[in-house]
């Protein structure tokens, strides 16, 4: 039963236990106490768009989930709805036949909103560049704040990249909401 | 290949695989047969009547070429969404069944987790579904046209990002096609690296869906140590291959990068955690009542439906069917090991996973003996020489069929058939045997991919 294997693990010690890099998560939370709090009252709802992605980008930022890189420890999380969300997260190249549905999620999203382009793809296209059937990267369908490039960005690069925006100069509207 | 007449074309009764199409000729790619027709007027006869899983891609010709499939009963449109320069469209009509108080539910193209495109139109009576409608094509990326024009090397790369999760498979299905266009021998050690890239990935991709259907079910623990699981596996890959995903590893003529030297023990440590824990989490997933209750008898396929659809990998193993191309037609090095491929008849979501349970078990047994490399050179260069070429990989959720024409070194044509192309219409068909909250843990079950139907 499920109680007796939850007691067997919490007794005993995990083979060879994996960690984020200890430097990195504890530099990233340092960083994280010293701005977000301030600037967001720590915390920043994602919506993620995959708008024509391989479906690579959406592996690692699932694995940023996981236990081991655990983005909801810095106050980060993916929300379902765009109505709650901080952050446009954007996947994958500007498929036309996305197009509409990014700029709608977007709508949808209260203002101050951020948008990070996320992956080679959506940063210019990646090696889909030139195909008739996107329109190039993310940027071609709405002003980007952020590119993470990587193809596709580990998941560590991708908690990087999010906390660096926290840590991004003034953003103007987003002072509204200091503690 | 052969070449038949329109006749033998509609009446052949083999399991379908493929169609496509090229400026002269149409293509259907059955189990053992290849057959080729003449284009008479831009048309080709429909196969979708006798085969339905030939109907997305007669649609996908229509839209990629502009050939027609005569007599096809479902001539929607497949990535051609007749989209105005503002990108917006008018959305197509959704037949429904007539009965009384049902009503529609329209999900997507952008779905509540982290996951790509697609829209489903459900029509219910109340909770019951009573038809589900997938609507594809948002994802369209133009990847066959982009590999037109470019070398086997350069056009890899498009291999490898059809679907992302199946990079290492579709990479080396393309390879084995430009291997067989261009008559190349790869050498041993590059074989059973792909082998060992092959079975990582799908443990990888394993560990984390079974977690994700758990979890779709509320059941985190499952959820957090399978993902814990495939974390140390993209770990031992990028300690071994340089790439999380091993993504643009495996290249026409062999492999673009030998194994780093710490690359074996990350890699049979991983495999020695989950071979630990693995019996642990299967009693877990077996013997908890409320996962079970979720689990047995949803999405329910039956073993006539997945022959219809000639499904592969876990979805067509788990409905009663033996098949998988590493044993049939087969490639190396899997004929040096007896593989043990689990099948059930079950065919509902609970079976599925228990596939895949197995087939870790067997990847696990198979990198271990494939670890012993061959001491050989790890690629050759392609020639510059001319040639059509078909090659296969089993990926985790299927057979990957890629098709190369190649003049003089560089690719004229290609067309790529994901197993999923098979998986969505079955979809349809096992998501009406449930309610609409037993959907997430039914599509996570097959778990089809968009970008690789989309192209």
């Amino acid at each position: 039963m499920v109680w007796k294997t939850l007691a067997r693990h919490l007794a005993a010690k995990p083979a060879a236990p994996r960690h984020a890099d200890a430097g990195t998560t504890e530099a990233l939370s340092q960083r994280l106490k010293e701005t977000s709090a301030r600037k967001l009252g720590r915390s920043l709802a994602i919506r993620h768009v995959a708008a024509g992605s391989c479906n690579g980008c959406e592996l690692e930022l699932r694995a940023t989930q996981n236990m081991i890189h655990d983005l909801t420890r810095y106050g980060l999380s993916f929300t379902p709805s765009p109505r709650h969300a901080d952050v446009l997260l954007i996947t994958g190249v500007a498929a036309r036949n996305m197009i509409d549905a990014v700029r709608q999620a977007r709508e949808a999203m209260p203002d101050p909103a951020f948008t990070i382009a996320a992956g080679d793809c959506a940063v210019d296209g990646g090696v889909f560049k030139g195909s008739p059937a996107i329109t190039g990267g993310a940027d071609s369908i709405l002003p980007i704040d952020l590119l993470i490039p990587g193809c596709p960005p580990t998941p560590a690069a991708i908690i990087e990249a999010l906390l660096a925006l926290l840590e991004a100069q003034d953003p103007p509207a987003l002072i509204m909401r200091e503690i | 290949m052969n070449f038949c007449s329109p006749e033998t074309w509609s009446n052949f009764a083999g399991e379908f695989i493929a169609l496509w199409t090229d400026d002269t000729h149409a293509y259907a790619l059955f189990k053992g047969e290849f057959l080729a027709v003449e284009l008479t007027g831009g048309a080709y006869p429909a196969l979708s009547v006798r085969h339905p899983g030939a109907g997305w891609f007669e649609r996908l010709t229509k839209d990629l070429n502009g050939h027609e499939a005569q007599g096809a009963h479902h001539t929607a449109t497949a990535i051609e969404h007749f989209r105005a320069p503002d990108g917006t469209a008018p959305w197509p009509e959704f037949a429904t069944p007539h009965a009384e108080g049902l009503h529609q539910i329209a999900v997507g193209p952008i779905h509540a987790g982290i996951i790509e495109p697609g829209h489903f139109r459900f029509s219910v009576i109340g909770e019951k579904i009573l038809k589900l409608e997938a609507r594809l094509g948002y994802s369209h990326k133009g990847t066959l046209g982009l590999m037109r024009g470019k070398s086997p090397r350069l056009a890899a790369r498009f291999a490898a990002r059809v679907s992302g999760d199946a990079t290492v498979a579709h990479s080396l299905a393309f390879a084995h096609a430009a291997e067989s266009a261009l008559h190349m021998h790869i050498p041993e050690r590059a074989v059973f690296l792909r082998a060992v890239m092959s079975e990582l990935e799908r443990i990888a991709n394993h560990t984390s869906d079974i977690g994700a259907i758990a979890g779709d079910a509320g059941f985190a623990f499952l959820d957090a140590r399978f993902a814990w699981h495939r974390e140390s596996f993209c770990a031992a890959a990028q300690s071994a291959f340089g790439h999380r995903l091993m993504m643009d590893v495996v290249i026409p003529g062999g492999v673009a990068a030998d194994i780093f030297p710490a690359g074996p023990v990350a890699i049979l440590r991983a495999l020695d955690a989950l071979e630990m824990e693995l019996p642990s989490l299967q009693r877990v997933f077996e013997d908890y009542a409320s996962l079970q209750d979720r689990l047995v008898g949803t999405g329910h396929i039956s073993t006539h439906l997945a022959e219809k659809y000639a499904a592969g990998g876990f979805t067509g193993r788990a409905s009663g069917r033996r098949t998988d191309a590493r044993q049939d037609p087969g490639y190396a090095p899997y004929n040096t090991v007896a593989l043990a491929i689990p099948v059930e008849t079950e065919g509902d979501v609970a079976a599925r996973i228990r596939i895949r349970l197995a087939e870790i078990v067997e990847s696990i047994r198979l990198i271990r003996l494939f670890l012993d490399l061959p001491r050989t050179p790890i690629a050759v260069a392609p020639p510059q020489s001319s040639g059509i070429g078909l090659g296969v990989a089993e990926s985790f959720r299927g057979s990957a069929w890629h098709w190369l024409k190649i003049e003089s070194g560089l690719i004229t044509n290609a067309f790529i058939a994901d197993p999923s192309t098979l998986h969505w219409p079955l979809l349809e068909h096992a998501a009406i045997t449930g309610i609409v909250a037993d959907f997430p843990l039914i599509n996570k079950s097959i778990n089809a991919s968009y970008s690789g139907v989309d192209l």
